[in-house]
């Protein structure tokens, strides 16, 4: 109907709604990582662009250097990138507690540049190919589109990991303490909690997501230095619109800002690098604190 | 006595030649500004072997020119129009910079031939594809070196209408570069009894393409021809394998691809693809003698728009040299007046709307089994003419040729 409407046809419409749906789930998962450090941390993470990558390229130096495949990256890269993270967190960002937002903002810009200049100069801008496994080569076929398992499996993984840290922050004991040391960290410490340590794990895991989702584009796109560069402002926007450090905002808006932009691409593709930050403007017009943020 | 005497007047009549040579090179140096992508998409095609290139073009000549010695400067334009036109003003202006080169990206180079036509200096351009900026938006002093849009249609277009591709559907490069090439293409294809079906504009960069890809498959076009450049092509061609494009009977066209999107896909995602060249290392024993020491330098083989930069630099000091000066039109005169040749170009002429025309090749890249070793990735199927790629001089739109 809707369809007919607009002159498209169906075949198109729903395919586009679904690759959509496939572009959502790496939104979603890196603005939750987002989501996970700006609620705990108060950091705007803009390294995490950059850490994406690094998951891409850890998972092509297991294969290549290790000879470990896709299924051992998809649970080595998160910790190795994770535990990178946990390095900057320790070393970096602890001396900007307490100071204003944008210092960390700064901060992990700056990081961000130098770790994709280094790798530009090491590895080059165009990159490297990183194989589809094995088990997902091939798709099938929907009657209105071809879909590659590797495609479908990208969805699958974002829904698990979204549900998991849902459940992780929102339902344990961990997750409590999380949110205890956001809303009053001295009250917390004064119980006998480690905060400092609770802090720095939240940004390994929030940081360790980033890498997932840098495992799990290994096999669509070129594992290149400057494949976060660009998503990263786009995530933002998603985090922006979802509303700051809300994980089921972060995700659910992740999900329908790409299915908003899939669907751009048929009408107006020239538009559809910008429609999700008119989006975002909207939004901030209209609700401040997000779609799903709490207004303060 | 009588010997010293002669001995002594030729000297000073050597210094007063060299003098004489000295005096016409402007503030005692000849100055080369490389601007180029230092670090984005185009940094592997362009970059730092493009500055490499120069370098060597400089080292080969000794360094010095006419009695002056050689300076290369560097900059990194950033695909950016407007920092590209800021540097090339600073350059002439307060570095007195003689000569520009490289210049990939034509949003970058049509900013810079504006400065380089007010300021009257010698653009090189090598990296950049578009064909107006040998037409509509040539200038007096604008070299357009390496290869452009329309020869690359004559090559892969022309090529892929006669083995049957004669439905075309476009992904575009939504800026002026990407519209310069499906124009070109399209006029092709349509002129060797082709239809083109329709066009996505994607925006510059893109990396996840298969949402343009599902848009070509719809569009029932028998060839979707790829005008773009750089990560964003081999997106589009992983994309195009992942979702069934090729094995669904309809064929991919790269109409602009360098050997380093060749490496970067790998040959078991490449092979077969046809696409055209302005150079490859492996042509002759005089390419494969220059590009290893090319490779030795940098560590990759030369793309043609590197070997490009490295010819047309060194065309330019040749011209200073001969003439003993680097004022623009004198140079440029010798420049059009002398055919290059060099491993890059035989015969090579460089025409008053500032084409330079040489051949140029139709190559296939080889499947894995076929290449016999790094970087042997190029079956040359056709030499194509520079007359044919370029057209006639006549065709041209500059109003200045």
């Amino acid at each position: 109907m809707l369809a007919d409407l607009l002159g498209i046809p169906p075949q198109l419409l729903f395919g586009q709604l679904l690759l959509g749906l496939i572009s959502g789930a790496f939104y979603a998962v890196l603005s939750l990582g987002l989501a996970v450090i700006f609620g705990m941390l108060n950091i705007v993470n803009f390294a995490h662009g950059a850490l994406y990558m690094l998951g891409a390229f850890a998972s092509y130096f297991l294969l290549k250097i290790l000879g470990i495949n896709y299924w051992g990256a998809l649970i080595l890269a998160p910790i190795i990138v994770g535990a990178a993270g946990i390095v900057i967190e320790r070393f970096l960002l602890r001396r900007l507690a307490g100071v204003d937002h944008l210092y960390g903002l700064l901060l992990t810009f700056g990081l961000a540049l130098v770790i994709e200049g280094l790798f530009v100069k090491f590895f080059g801008a165009s990159g490297l190919p990183y194989p589809t496994p094995e088990a997902l080569k091939g798709g099938v076929n929907l009657g209105f589109m071809f879909v590659p398992w590797y495609r479908a499996w990208v969805v699958v993984a974002a829904v698990i990991v979204c549900v998991f840290t849902w459940w992780l922050f929102e339902r344990t004991k961990v997750g409590a303490y999380l949110r205890a040391g956001t809303e009053n960290p001295t009250l917390l410490q004064a119980f006998g909690v480690n905060v400092p340590l609770l802090t720095t794990l939240a940004y390994g895991y929030g940081v360790a997501l980033a890498g997932l989702a840098g495992v799990l584009a290994a096999p669509i796109t070129q594992v290149a230095p400057l494949m976060g560069s660009n998503l990263i402002i786009t995530v933002f926007a998603v985090v922006v619109i979802g509303g700051m450090g809300s994980i089921m905002g972060a995700a659910v808006t992740g999900l329908a800002m790409g299915m908003i932009e899939g669907l751009t691409k048929v009408f107006w593709p020239e538009a559809s690098a910008t429609v999700i930050f008119v989006i975002m403007a909207i939004v901030l017009v209209i609700r401040p604190a997000g779609l799903f943020g709490r207004t303060a | 006595m009588k010997m010293l005497k002669t001995l002594a007047a030729g000297v000073s009549a050597l210094a007063l030649t060299v003098g004489a040579a000295q005096a016409q090179i402007s503030d005692g140096v000849v100055k080369i500004g490389v601007l180029t992508d230092m670090a984005a998409t185009y940094s592997d095609l362009a970059g730092s072997g493009a500055v490499a290139a120069a370098e060597m073009a400089v080292a080969d000549f000794g360094g010095t020119v006419a009695g002056a010695p050689i300076e290369i400067l560097t900059a990194d334009h950033q695909n950016k129009a407007d920092i590209a036109a800021n540097k090339a003003r600073e350059w002439f202006e307060n570095e007195n910079v003689d000569s520009l080169a490289e210049l990939v990206t034509t949003s970058v180079a049509l900013a810079v031939f504006e400065i380089a036509k007010q300021q009257n200096k010698i653009a090189l351009v090598s990296g950049a594809a578009s064909s107006p900026l040998t037409n509509d938006a040539c200038i007096p002093t604008g070299i357009h070196y390496t290869y452009n849009t329309r020869a690359l249609a004559v090559g892969t277009g022309s090529a892929v209408v006669k083995e049957g591709g004669d439905s075309w559907y476009f992904l575009t490069a939504n800026y002026a570069f990407g519209e310069a090439l499906q124009r070109d293409v399209s006029a092709v294809v349509e002129a060797e009894g082709g239809t083109v079906l329709g066009a996505s504009k994607h925006p510059f960069p893109s990396s996840d393409f298969s949402s343009f890809v599902l848009q070509a498959q719809a569009s029932g076009a028998k060839v979707v021809g790829l005008a773009n450049a750089g990560a964003d092509t081999t997106n589009a061609i992983k994309a195009a394998n992942e979702f069934g494009l090729v094995a669904s009977g309809q064929s991919l066209a790269a109409l602009l691809m360098f050997i380093t999107d060749v490496h970067a896909l790998g040959l078991d995602t490449a092979q077969g693809i046809q696409l055209t060249t302005g150079f490859y290392w492996d042509l002759n024993d005089e390419t494969r003698a220059w590009s290893q020491k090319f490779f030795e330098k940098t560590g990759t083989m030369p793309t043609m728009v590197q070997a490009g930069v490295y010819s047309s630099v060194s065309h330019y000091l040749k011209g200073i040299e001969a003439t003993g000066s680097d004022d623009t039109d004198t140079v440029m005169a010798w420049m059009r007046a002398n055919p290059v040749n060099d491993f890059f170009a035989k015969g090579g002429e460089i025409r008053t709307d500032g084409r330079m025309v040489h051949d140029m090749y139709l190559v296939k890249v080889k499947s894995p089994s076929e290449s016999k070793g790094p970087w042997d990735y190029y079956e040359v199927l056709r030499t194509i003419p520079g007359e044919e790629a370029y057209g006639p001089l006549s065709e041209s739109t500059c109003p200045t040729k």
